[in-house]
C-alpha cells in the first residue's frame, strides 16, 4: 500500500506517493531525481548519503521516507538558492577537498550541521564530527582545512 | 598567463564545481524513464558442476520480466584481460559468488524476490583455495579443461623467466647468500562508489551503457565481442567514476547491463550492492616471494634470485601480466648486475585478483626492501648504507634491461631521512644519482 508524503525539500513542497519500507534515499535519488545523496553503502556506513532533517544531519538511506512528513529536507542541491556558491563548495573547491566527489556532497551536509551548531570548531572537533563520512580517495586533510577556513570567514555567501 | 602562473599552484579542479553542487553524473544517478532493474544469481559453491535450473517459480513472480542467460550471449560469452571468464557461467563453477543467470524486473525487491524461488541443481566439488596446495600433484583442478593449475604463459611454458646476467656466477662472487620468503595479502579498494551500469538502447538503436569504467577502450572491444555489435553502434560513456584504484579497470556490471537491455529492449540498471562488491568484485592478489641474495661483506650485492608465485583467483585477469610487472619490481631500485626471477601464476577457487593501486609494483618492492634490511641486518651493515651503496644510478640496467635514466632514489632517500630527524653520515650525503 502507498501513502502520499508531503514535505518540504530544499524549500520546495513535495508530494510523492511511497511505500512503508522506502528509505528517504530511495525517494529523492530513484523518484524525485535529487541524486546529490549517494548510495555508498545502503547500510549507514559510509556518510555518503548524509542529508538534513530539520537542520540535523541523518543517514537517508536509515531513514524511513515517511518519517520525514512535515519535516524540512536539506540536500547539496538545496545549498544555496541562487546561482553563488555556499561558502563551504567554495572552500572544499578551492582547497581541492575531493579526489573522486562520490563522498562530497554528504561532506558538505555534515560540514553545514557542523559550523551550524558550532561556528567556530577546533581541529579535533572537526575531525570527530566528519569521522561518519568516508572518502577512500583520503582527502580528509583537505576536508578539516576546507572547514577550518569556512569558519575562520575566509569564504563569504 | 605565463607558465609560472601555474606551476607550482593549487588550480582547483577544472571539473570541480559539478563535485561541490551534486550535479557531477555517477552512473547511478542515471534513471532513465521505463527503467527495468537486474540483479545476477551467484553460484552459492566454490567449485562445481550446475545439473539443473529450474527458473518455472521465479519468472511468476509479478514484476519479472524475464532473465539473461548463458544462451542470450549474442557473441562470445567470455570476458576478463585473458578472455577466459564467462560472462554468464551456466557449467562449471570456479568460485562461490560467479555469475549463473541475470533476472530483470521492474524493481530490485521483485528481482530479489524471484532470485530466491530459482531451484538450483548443483554438484558441489571439492575447491582448493591456496596456491601451494593448488600446485601439488592431484590437486583439485580450477580449470576443468587443464592438467595443472599453474598458468600456461605459452605452450608449455609455466613460469615467466626474467633475467640479467648470470646469478650463479653472481652467488660465486658474493660473501654471505641471504634467503627470506615474504608475503602480500588480499586487499578491496573499497571505492565509495559501489558497481553500477546503466544500458539502453539510444534514438538511433545503438547501445548507450554509461559505464564507471577506468579504462574504456580496455573494454569496449570485450564487450562489442559479447554482444556481436560493431563498435560503431556501442555508445561507450564515460564520466564521473566514484572512485576506482584500479578496481575498475576490469568489467563488473557493463556486460549484464547491455545483455539485459538488448533482450529486453528497455533501459536496464545493474548494480551490485555494497555486500555483492566486497564479496565478489575483483581484489588485489596474494604474492608470495622467496629472495636469495647474494652479497659481499662490504655490501655489494651481487647476485638476486627471486621465485615468486600470484593468486589469480579463478580467472587469469590481469594476473599472469602482474607477475611480469612484479618481476620487474621486485628487486628494487638497486643495481644487481645478476638477477633472475621466476614468476608463476597460479588459479584457486577464489574471486579473480585485478589491478589496484599501484599494481604488482609494492608487491615486490615492499619484500624487496624486508629483504634489504635483512642482508644489512646479516652482514653487519646500516641499512642507510646498504640501500645508498646499491641504489640506481643512471645508466644503471635493471632485470627488464630498462637503461637508468633521471634515478632519484638517493636523493628520496636522503629526503626521507632529512624528514625523518635521521643524520646521515657525509660519505652517504655525498652520493648522487648522478653518478657512482
Amino acid at each position: 500500500m502507498k501513502h502520499i508524503l508531503s514535505f518540504t525539500l530544499n524549500g520546495s513542497p513535495v508530494d510523492v506517493l511511497v511505500t512503508t519500507t522506502e528509505t528517504l534515499l530511495d525517494v529523492l535519488r530513484e523518484k524525485l531525481g535529487v541524486t546529490g545523496p549517494k548510495r555508498g553503502c545502503d547500510d549507514g556506513d559510509c556518510g555518503t548519503c548524509t542529508v538534513l532533517i530539520n537542520g540535523e544531519p541523518v543517514r537517508s538511506c536509515l531513514t524511513i521516507a515517511l518519517t520525514v512528513a512535515g519535516k524540512e529536507v536539506l540536500t547539496v542541491e538545496g545549498l544555496t538558492p541562487g546561482a553563488e556558491l555556499h561558502p563551504l563548495q567554495k572552500a572544499f573547491h578551492e582547497h581541492g577537498a575531493f579526489q573522486c566527489g562520490f563522498c562530497t556532497p554528504g561532506m558538505l551536509m555534515s560540514a553545514k550541521a557542523l559550523l551550524d551548531s558550532n561556528p567556530d570548531p577546533t581541529r579535533d572537533e572537526i575531525r570527530l564530527y566528519m569521522s561518519g563520512n568516508l572518502c577512500r580517495c583520503g582527502s580528509y586533510e583537505e576536508v578539516v582545512e576546507a572547514i577550518q577556513a569556512v569558519a575562520a570567514g575566509e569564504y563569504k555567501e | 598567463m605565463t607558465r609560472e602562473a601555474y606551476v607550482g599552484q593549487a588550480m582547483p579542479r577544472y571539473d570541480g564545481i559539478g563535485q561541490v553542487t551534486g550535479q557531477a553524473k555517477f552512473v547511478d544517478d542515471f534513471v532513465l524513464p521505463g527503467m527495468l532493474y537486474a540483479k545476477a544469481l551467484r553460484s552459492p559453491v566454490h567449485k562445481g558442476v550446475i545439473r539443473s535450473i529450474d527458473l518455472s517459480a521465479a519468472e511468476k513472480t509479478p514484476g519479472v520480466v524475464g532473465f539473461v542467460t548463458a544462451e542470450d550471449v549474442p557473441g562470445t560469452n567470455i570476458y576478463g584481460a585473458c578472455g577466459d571468464q564467462p560472462v554468464l557461467n551456466n557449467k562449471n563453477i570456479r568460485y562461490k559468488g560467479e555469475r549463473i543467470l541475470a533476472v530483470v524486473a521492474v524493481d530490485e525487491d521483485t528481482c530479489q524476490e524471484a532470485l530466491e524461488k530459482i531451484k538450483l541443481d548443483i554438484e558441489e566439488q571439492e575447491p582448493v583455495f591456496d596456491m601451494f596446495e593448488a600446485m601439488k600433484p592431484g590437486a583439485p583442478l580450477v580449470r576443468p579443461d587443464s592438467t595443472t593449475n599453474v598458468w600456461e604463459y605459452e605452450p608449455g611454458m609455466f613460469t615467466r623467466v626474467m633475467y640479467i646476467g648470470d646469478v650463479d656466477k653472481g652467488f660465486a662472487e658474493a660473501d654471505y647468500i641471504v634467503e627470506g620468503r615474504y608475503k602480500t595479502g588480499e586487499q578491496d579498494h573499497a571505492a565509495m562508489e559501489p558497481m553500477v551500469s546503466v544500458a539502453h538502447l539510444d534514438d538511433s538503436n545503438r547501445l548507450a551503457i554509461h559505464t564507471h569504467s577506468q579504462c574504456l577502450y580496455f573494454q569496449l572491444g570485450q564487450l562489442a565481442a559479447i554482444f556481436d555489435l560493431p563498435l560503431s553502434r556501442i555508445r561507450y560513456i564515460g564520466g564521473a567514476v566514484g572512485g576506482g584504484f584500479g578496481g575498475k579497470n576490469h568489467i563488473h556490471a557493463d556486460h549484464i547491463a547491455g545483455l539485459a537491455a538488448l533482450k529486453f529492449r528497455k533501459p536496464v540498471k545493474y548494480r551490485l550492492t555494497r555486500r555483492e562488491d566486497l564479496l565478489y568484485s575483483t581484489k588485489r592478489g596474494v604474492f608470495i616471494l622467496d629472495y636469495k641474495t647474494g652479497v659481499t661483506k662490504d655490501g655489494r650485492i651481487t647476485a638476486n634470485h627471486i621465485k615468486l608465485w600470484h593468486d589469480a583467483g579463478a580467472y587469469g585477469g590481469f594476473s599472469p601480466y602482474g607477475v611480469e610487472k612484479c618481476s620487474m619490481f621486485a628487486s628494487g631500485p638497486y643495481h644487481i648486475p645478476n638477477i633472475r626471477t621466476d614468476g608463476q601464476c597460479v588459479l584457486t577457487n577464489k574471486v579473480g585478483s585485478s589491478s589496484m593501486r599501484g599494481f604488482t609494483i609494492m608487491n615486490g618492492q615492499f619484500p624487496m626492501e624486508m629483504q634489504m634490511s635483512k642482508v644489512a641486518e646479516t652482514i653487519g651493515m646500516d641499512p642507510w648504507e646498504l640501500r645508498f651503496i646499491n641504489a640506481w644510478r643512471d645508466g644503471d640496467i635493471g632485470v627488464s634491461r630498462y637503461v637508468v635514466r633521471g634515478a632519484g632514489a638517493l636523493e628520496s632517500m636522503k629526503a626521507a631521512a632529512e624528514m625523518a630527524g635521521i643524520e646521515l653520515p657525509e660519505k652517504l650525503l655525498a652520493m648522487s644519482s648522478r653518478g657512482r
